[in-house]
């Protein structure tokens, strides 16, 4: 199934995270996915903002995110950019979650739901100027 | 806030936490606002029952990390039921079902309070 590629401009605040999910939910449910997918997928689009929200704007309000889904060779891909400071995920280690849990450490979850959620996580960087997130998912066969 | 409500009160001595809506970096203040509440007045058996809850991230995952410790070490437990496989699929991709009591429902989250004692007990 196809998809016109579509944005979504958000300020950088937590209380927009609602309307992000729906936009990717309603997008990934046009692509074709079922509902288990469409809540994952929305669910990893909601990490990846909430990551910017918090590393790269420092809860900065006045900041902006762009989410945009296309179609890329057959698959559903969600493009999330922000202008603010660089934040490497790929920098951060994937946890043993075993030995995270009977840590008790908080934070840090987001980049390893995005992991296991999709199916590819890319990320594209120019250090201060922009950064790029791309979640792609293939819809099942 | 309308996308999440948190309703709180007691049965048999424990502390229920009816959770309702959309747990995210948004909402997850108020429960962390809840947790800290019970654990000032030194509430530490507590039932968090998720019939209502529709949606979880990582945010709201990390309020119950930040207070499970606290709570075991005072011989409580936060104990949570009623999950959607939905919300349940997003604890148990993390493992959380090694560190969490994760029940069926209310009533035998309370049983458990009740006949093997928190875990910290254990």
């Amino acid at each position: 199934m196809t998809v016109k590629p579509q944005s979504l401009n958000i300020e950088s605040r937590t209380e927009r995270l609602i309307a992000v999910r729906e936009f990717v939910s309603s997008a990934a449910r046009s692509f074709g996915f079922g509902d288990e997918d469409v809540s994952k997928i929305a669910l990893a689009v909601d990490e990846a903002c909430t990551n910017i929200i918090k590393h790269a704007y420092r809860f900065d309000p006045g900041k902006s995110i762009t989410i945009t889904v296309r179609n890329r060779n057959g698959a559903f891909e969600v493009v999330i950019q922000d202008f603010g400071r660089e934040f490497d995920p790929q920098k951060v280690p994937t946890p043993d979650m075993q030995e995270y849990l009977s840590h008790f450490r908080r934070g840090g979850l987001g980049v390893y739901l995005m992991k296991s959620l999709m199916d590819k996580v890319e990320y594209a960087i120019v250090p201060g100027k922009k950064n790029e997130v791309r979640l792609i998912k293939n819809l099942p066969r | 806030m309308a996308d999440f409500r948190i309703a709180q009160r007691e049965r048999d001595s424990i502390q229920v936490l009816e959770l309702k809506g959309y747990l995210d970096a948004h909402t997850a203040p108020k429960l962390e606002e809840a947790f800290q509440n019970l654990l000032k007045t030194e509430r530490f058996n507590i039932v968090v029952n998720c019939r209502d809850l529709s949606y979880i991230s990582s945010a709201g995952l990390g309020v119950f990390m930040a207070f499970i410790e606290d709570v075991r070490k005072h011989r409580g437990d936060i104990k949570l039921s009623n999950m959607t496989p939905k919300v349940f699929n997003v604890f148990d991709l993390l493992g959380f079902p090694l560190l969490y009591d994760i029940v069926k429902d209310e009533q035998e989250a309370v049983q458990r309070f009740r006949e093997i004692g928190p875990r910290g007990r254990e």
